[in-house]
């Protein structure tokens, strides 16, 4: 608790102490004809010891011409009803206390969850670097992470946050991602891997030669991006604060009329007017006319939807995508990078006349001084081992000595020498061309033939490998609610059938070029249904231009990608597409917290007006209705923080 | 220009107040009060002198809620 807070604590409880004093005192010396104005001088005290602010402030704000503040009204509804008990002869203060008493305990409840929940959602996106270890002429210093340039060296010891984004140069560890994607596995960095500023460094020590400065740093636009997000607000929150901002007025004008008219209307007919019994309803109606549980539920609600979404590696640019976001109706996406890996990987090796480890060992030795994206890939799935059937012998490598006489032949493929054999490793035109038959695949991919001696040996398949949770994220989109999802892709029209198929997806465009895809997307805008959105995703990387046509552009896989964390309206911190269902899930729980919050607050408030226009309800019930209504929206709002199970 | 300024204020509806009155004073295109991070972000009109605009956005917020408070 702040200063302020506590100093309004020992406030409530002096003053309940001393209310409930004089209750006590005033009911034992009932009949020791002790008079007013005795007792009313007595109840005073502890109601200056709760209100003297409130009054104070009431009139600040009259002076400035603030009259529907709600300190003034809570003012006149305590002078009133104290008033009405001088007048009235009944000597009920206590009502006029307990008002303000409730009032000054809703008040406080509230800036205490606030500053709680303030505090909870800035220690989630804790990821801001204090230092940097710089290393310079031999010697590491600490240094504020602004004044360490670009291509210095700076060491990250085991606890530490990398403070800058960069390559590492020495050493290996494992990093610990969670802060920024969410995702509790480490992962294992070694020399020459790129690393995030962001990440914690679990392990090893490392020396890590900077790429970026500080703010250009994955982790600064992450926190602007954080920082910034709850100013673009949604239409919920603009509706809330046009309507408080007509709500107090109108009970005030409400109050007012139930004040004057029924006793002058009484008056007109002849009867007594009653003017104390309607004046005390009309101050019941000021005790309701506060619209600040109202106020405070809404933006509170994005605000934790908007922490816990990045807790989970969602970062979300503004409330208002949190709302058009709990609309989808079409998902619009790319594949390469979104749906698959963007990798080339070894899938498949078929007809080899060996075993497949060794046709594989064959080619990547062929292929070892090529630096073709398909020879990587072929070297790789070799160096991995994953065809190997006897895990237990010793670890593949590729040794450069085995291989002689390496020629590339012009875009069809490699011949090279292999062990003493004659090598020829390419597509079926390099076969032709040296009289071999080749035996064509039917899978679809790049396939790379392999022939030794002049015998054909076998093919291998390379294709971009379908994401492990790419088939899971589908499903949960369709149980999500999304009624089409639709793939968009430059790539072939078999290749992206194939990949479709795999995934359950019917929709998809092949063949498309970067400005046929914002065509594309042009036309599902047209075909949504109204009050639907249409959400895009994306690996950000050139759909800039069809990010910000959609409705909702997301990158995903965004970590180090400036582009995309410009473009998008949603970044996912790492690439898993199930975080695509899960963002719209926390979207849709945010909006329904949301909307019990305003039907709640707006339905006890208006049943409590209408009660306390009939008289069924006195001003108790009335601070209860405010106070209490607060305190359970501010609680339903804190719910919008936990995403876990979303 | 837009700047970013950190603010105190107390209630939600007290932070709506202060950003319809930091929106009111001349020189200023658009402000938006953030009660959650308690930050006010200020469009300034092209040409206004900033520092003597938030002089007159934080007068303006006093007059609306008292207890607030800009740090310029």
């Amino acid at each position: 608790m702040s200063k302020k807070q506590k100093r309004m604590l020992f406030r409530i409880i002096l003053a309940s102490a001393l209310l409930i004093g004089i209750r006590v005192t005033q009911k034992l010396l009932s009949d020791s004809g002790i008079k007013e104005p005795v007792w009313f001088l007595l109840y005073l005290i502890p109601y200056l010891v709760i209100g003297y602010d409130i009054l104070k402030k009431a009139g600040k704000g009259i002076l400035n011409r603030q009259v529907f503040d709600e300190n003034f009204l809570m003012a006149i509804a305590t002078v009133g009803a104290i008033a009405i008990a001088l007048i009235g002869k009944t000597g009920d203060y206590i009502e006029a206390v307990a008002v303000m008493l409730f009032y000054q305990i809703g008040e406080l409840f509230q800036s205490y969850a606030v500053g709680k929940s303030r505090r909870n959602i800035s220690a989630l996106m804790d990821i801001r670097p204090d230092y940097a270890n710089l290393e310079e002429n031999g010697e590491v210093r600490k240094a504020d992470p602004d004044e360490v340039a670009p291509g210095s060296i700076i060491l990250v010891k085991p606890g530490e946050k990398i403070p800058i984004d960069g390559t590492i140069v020495e050493g290996r560890t494992t990093l610990n991602t969670s802060a920024l994607t969410g995702e509790s596995i480490p992962r294992e960095v070694n020399i020459g891997d790129e690393v995030i500023s962001g990440c914690i460094n679990m392990t090893g020590v490392i020396r890590v030669k900077t790429s970026r400065e500080f703010g250009e740093s994955t982790v600064s636009k992450i926190l602007e991006l954080v920082e910034n997000s709850s100013s673009r607000k949604s239409r919920s929150e603009n509706f809330i604060s046009k309507f408080a901002k007509y709500y107090t007025p109108a009970v005030c004008i409400g109050a007012l009329a139930l004040a004057v008219l029924p006793p002058v209307i009484s008056l007109i007919m002849g009867n007594p007017a009653a003017w104390g019994r309607w004046i005390y309803r009309a101050l019941t109606f000021l005790v309701i006319s506060c619209p600040c549980a109202l106020v405070i539920s809404i933006p509170l609600t994005f605000f934790a939807g908007i922490g816990g979404a990045s807790r989970a590696g969602i970062l979300v640019k503004g409330s208002n995508y949190l709302e058009q976001l709990s609309k989808t109706g079409i998902v619009a996406m790319d594949k390469t990078g979104t749906m698959t890996k963007g990798v080339f990987e070894v899938s498949g090796i078929h007809h080899s006349l060996m075993e497949d480890e060794k046709l594989l060992e064959i080619a990547a030795h062929a292929e070892s001084f090529s630096t073709h994206p398909i020879a990587k890939s072929i070297r790789d799935a070799y160096l991995s081992g994953r065809f190997r059937k006897d895990a237990s012998c010793e670890k593949p490598e590729i040794r450069a000595e085995r291989v002689t006489s390496v020629e590339e032949i012009g875009g069809n493929g490699i011949s090279a020498v292999v062990d003493g054999k004659q090598v020829l490793a390419g597509n079926t035109k390099l076969m032709e061309r040296f009289g071999i038959e080749p035996i064509a695949c039917h899978h679809v991919g790049t396939i790379v033939h392999v022939a030794v001696d002049g015998t054909y040996a076998g093919h291998i398949l390379i294709s971009d490998m379908v994401k492990p949770t790419s088939k899971e994220a589908i499903r949960k989109l369709g149980a999500a609610g999304v009624s089409r999802t639709v793939v968009l892709t430059g790539d072939a029209a078999n290749v992206a059938q194939k990949v479709a198929s795999e995934l359950g997806i019917s929709e998809i465009r092949a063949e498309l070029m970067p400005a046929d895809k914002v065509t594309e997307v042009e036309r599902l805008l047209r075909e949504k249904k109204n009050g639907e959105t249409l959400v895009f995703v994306g690996d950000g990387i050139n759909d800039a231009p069809v990010l910000s046509r959609a409705d909702i552009g997301i990158a995903m896989g965004a970590l180090g990608s400036d582009a995309a964390i410009e473009a998008a309206d949603v970044v996912l911190m790492d690439d898993d597409p199930v975080k695509i269902a899960k963002s719209i899930g926390i979207a849709r729980k945010c909006m329904r917290i949301v909307y019990e919050n305003i039907v709640f607050a707006i339905g006890v408030k208006v049943l409590c007006l209408i009660l306390g226009a009939l008289g069924m309800a006195n001003m108790w019930m009335a601070i209860f209705a405010d106070v209490g209504v607060m305190v359970l929206a501010v609680l339903n709002a804190i719910r919008a923080l936990f995403v876990k199970r979303v | 220009m837009k700047k970013t300024y950190r603010i105190e204020v107390d209630c939600a509806n007290c932070a709506n107040k202060m950003q319809e009155a930091a929106k009111k004073t001349e020189g200023v295109k658009d402000a938006v009060v953030n009660f959650m991070t308690l930050k006010m972000n200020v469009e300034f009109e092209d040409g206004a002198d900033e520092k003597a605009v938030m002089k007159a956005v934080l007068k303006n917020c006093k007059k609306v809620e008292d207890d607030c408070e800009i740090y310029l």
